[in-house]
């Protein structure tokens, strides 16, 4: 019982794949918590965390490489838990690009098509050049895998994986150990080659960035833990918990611990920010609250003031320059902020700047870390993303 | 300190015949008293041979290497007063942080009065202070690439300081904490710097003077504004930045003797049956009405919510013919209106910040022959 023998390796038809209270652990060592995740076939899913958090070894899971501990997973209705992994139509791209060194390229690509013995030699070529002409490697098609440079090696290590048209692709930070510019470049083809819908991608990312670039979906996982899942721009714009807004924030999100007065949010000893919220959905009074709220939000003020965004001195620690933003780091009254500004802008360490709180941007936090408060805007233009797409 | 001159070329052949044999191409750079500079570039430019060039491990097959006025070509490293800091860290794990800051300066025999003096200055600076006691075998490597650093920064009698990607091992969250100290170090010390990245954060966050390189070749040396606002070169315009700049092959509809393209305030008189190249960044392209003079229509193909702002991608409607496919990147700001997919927009390719290139990809400068001004 095979799964995907039904369709013609080329055109293979994606999955839809169940976790039900799927868990791992090893010994003592919880790997997974509990947790349930559907993914829709042919949807791109990015599974988004820090280093360790646990991306790889829900990769895993998916694969079928570990067997969860407890719970179940089901593909198409069909319950597969424990079922060996070369019985299961997967394809995965690992960060360390591995290729067979001693194939030539063409070789590597046709590797899983030889394997399966579905095709002939004639159709096989073909697919091999179809696909070395997207990734554009058809012109190193006789050369071993070592006369390439490193973005070449990983298209060839990705062209192998979307040879084998799998119904489930997992992709673990394919990117990583590239330099950026190439890393840009596969991002964009990635938007390309997997919106065909022929197979459900799952994309392992450190980077948020990368998630909002790539689109689709995003699970955000901590300390093993799935912290939520939605279509990407809403997690970004609505996140459930300052985890998920740490998690999903490059710079960091700023926060200041606030607390919810009769005329607006006490930030500090010193300021108020006007924003109205009804006390009575706060618990606790509003006491013990964090406000939050991204280095793209945040400004540098120049004269004059729009009505009711809280000015604060600032002196500028550091400004970050990334090639089209930069990043200004601060020291201010209310801890240190990050500004983040389009293009490039010089400043002396030490500069004395206004930053000013926008309270159409801010979120606001409970004492236990939950969402209690999101800029409606940004909800809004999720909403519009969404119909556009 | 020094202020130090290549007027080299390298080739690791033993007889270059073309431009290919080449790790770095005849040059000239000077590098002034007390500048930051970062070498940037893909792997291959020749960014760590022009280093290896400075520092003496690599002999220059041809020309001079100069420090103040002095040639130092045929010197060794150890005799071209120079520090260096590598990737990874080299620090003695059997001697304490303080012995390994210190070792520099009693190698030169400083008296203990100044070793201490100046060991103490240095570790502050590295947030050090409280662990100067400690072995460095105990030390994360994070901890310990700080000592690196701090060795390389503890004599005052260096003509430079050279870095070859040092804050790779360091973890992505402490990097711009290291990133300050260095750059307050600069200014507190105001030593020579020279820093090779293949990164641009690093290189336009840390120098104030950033050499640009590509296959064997200063392609650009400039301030980050610079680089940004007026890329030399296509090359420089697209690898700074992310997405890089947005290039559009222009052709004249005009036989005159020279034919104007116009729109804001930019202005270009071109060379009939030269071939040229607009550029212009994803942060300063602009949508307006289709029908509005001067803008280039487009179909808008993808939007991407960054959410900072908003990444959109557009084809161009109609191509001059023979043109080949153009897609353009738009970066909108976060509050401003977006298109939907499939729309045919009109972008507004001319104004302040649209730059010119030629045949060459080389940028047409401001009132170059009356060409262009951009």
């Amino acid at each position: 019982m095979k799964i995907g023998v039904r369709c013609k390796p080329h055109d293979s038809i994606a999955m839809q794949l169940r976790l039900e209270q799927v868990s791992r652990q090893e010994g003592a060592e919880v790997h997974l918590y509990p947790f349930n995740l559907l993914l829709e076939p042919g949807s791109l899913t990015v599974l988004l965390g820090a280093t360790q958090a646990g991306k790889t070894s829900m990769l895993r899971v998916l694969a079928g490489l570990d067997v969860p501990s407890k719970g179940s997973i089901w593909v198409d209705g069909r319950d597969v838990t424990g079922m060996a992994v070369r019985l299961r139509d997967v394809a995965m791209v690992y960060q360390q690009f591995i290729n067979y060194p001693s194939m030539t390229v063409a070789q590597n690509i046709a590797s899983p098509l030889k394997l399966s013995g579905r095709l002939e030699a004639t159709a096989i070529d073909r697919r091999v050049r179809e696909i070395a002409q997207r990734l554009q490697i058809e012109p190193f098609l006789n050369r071993l895998p070592a006369a390439l440079s490193g973005g070449q090696q990983q298209r060839v290590a990705l062209a192998r994986a979307l040879a084998k048209s799998a119904s489930l692709m997992l992709l673990d930070e394919p990117l990583v150990n590239l330099d950026y510019k190439l890393r840009e470049e596969l991002r964009d083809e990635f938007a390309t080659l997997f919106s065909g819908g022929g197979s459900t991608v799952v994309y392992a990312t450190t980077e948020p960035a990368e998630a909002l670039l790539l689109g689709g979906y995003t699970a955000v996982i901590d300390a093993g833990e799935l912290l939520q899942y939605g279509p990407t721009a809403d997690v970004f714009h609505q996140p459930k918990s300052i985890r998920v807004a740490r998690a999903f924030s490059d710079p960091p999100i700023n926060l200041i611990p606030a607390e919810a007065l009769t005329d607006g949010v006490g930030l500090g000893r010193d300021y108020v920010l006007n924003l109205r919220i009804p006390l009575d959905r706060l618990p606790a009074g509003g006491r013990g609250l964090m406000l939050g709220i991204r280095a793209g939000a945040l400004d540098l003020l120049a004269q004059p003031l729009k009505s009711g965004v809280l000015a604060v001195p600032a002196k500028v620690a550091l400004a970050e320059v990334s090639g089209s933003d930069t990043y200004i780091h601060l020291e201010t009254p209310l801890g240190n902020l990050v500004v983040q500004r389009t293009g490039v802008h010089p400043f002396d360490l030490g500069d004395s700047v206004t930053v000013g709180i926008d309270p159409a941007e801010v979120y606001l936090f409970d004492a236990h870390g939950d969402l209690v408060f999101a800029p409606e805007r940004a909800a809004r233009r999720a909403a519009l993303t969404r119909r556009t797409h | 300190m020094a202020r130090i001159q290549l007027d080299i070329a390298h080739s690791y052949r033993a007889n270059p015949q073309q431009e290919a044999d080449y790790a770095l191409l005849p040059l000239r750079q000077t590098f002034e008293d007390g500048g930051a500079y970062a070498l940037l570039g893909p792997s291959g430019c020749g960014k760590t041979t022009m280093l290896n060039i400075i520092s003496g491990l690599v002999n220059p097959s041809q020309g001079t290497v100069r420090f103040d006025e002095r040639d130092v070509t045929q010197l060794a490293p150890q005799q071209r007063n120079i520090a260096q800091v590598f990737q990874f860290p080299v620090v003695y794990d059997t001697m304490t942080v303080a012995q390994n800051l210190a070792f520099p300066l009693r190698n030169r025999g400083m008296n203990e009065a100044g070793v201490r003096a100046r060991v103490s200055v240095i570790a502050e600076m590295l947030d050090l202070s409280g662990q100067l006691d400690q072995r460095a075998a105990g030390l994360s490597a994070d901890q310990k690439q700080k000592i690196s650093l701090g060795r390389g920064l503890v004599r005052e009698d260096v003509g430079a300081v050279l870095f070859d990607e040092p804050l790779t091992v360091i973890d992505p969250h402490l990097k711009w904490q290291l990133r300050r100290k260095l750059k307050e170090i600069h200014r507190e010390l105001r030593l020579t710097l020279i820093y090779v990245t293949h990164d641009q954060v690093e290189a336009l966050t840390f120098a104030d003077s950033v050499l640009v390189m590509a296959r064997g070749r200063v392609v650009q040396s400039g301030s980050p504004s610079d680089l940004f606002e007026r890329p030399a070169h296509r090359f420089v315009g697209h690898f700074i930045g992310s997405p890089g700049m947005n290039f559009v092959p222009i052709q004249l509809l005009k036989s005159t003797s020279g034919a104007r393209v116009q729109g804001g305030a930019a202005v270009a008189t071109i060379v009939p049956s030269q071939t040229m190249t607009l550029g212009i960044r994803p942060e300063y392209l602009r949508l307006g009405p289709i029908d509005e003079p001067g803008v280039l229509r487009a179909r808008i193909s993808r939007i991407q919510d960054l959410g900072s702002s908003w990444l959109l991608s557009a084809r161009v409607d109609s191509q001059p013919a023979g043109g080949e496919e153009c897609l353009l990147r738009v970066r909108l700001e976060r509050s401003s209106a977006v298109p939907a997919e499939d729309e045919v927009v009109g972008l507004r390719i001319l104004g302040p910040h649209t730059c010119f290139y030629d045949a060459q990809d080389q940028r047409i400068a401001p009132d170059q022959e009356g060409a262009a001004r951009c």
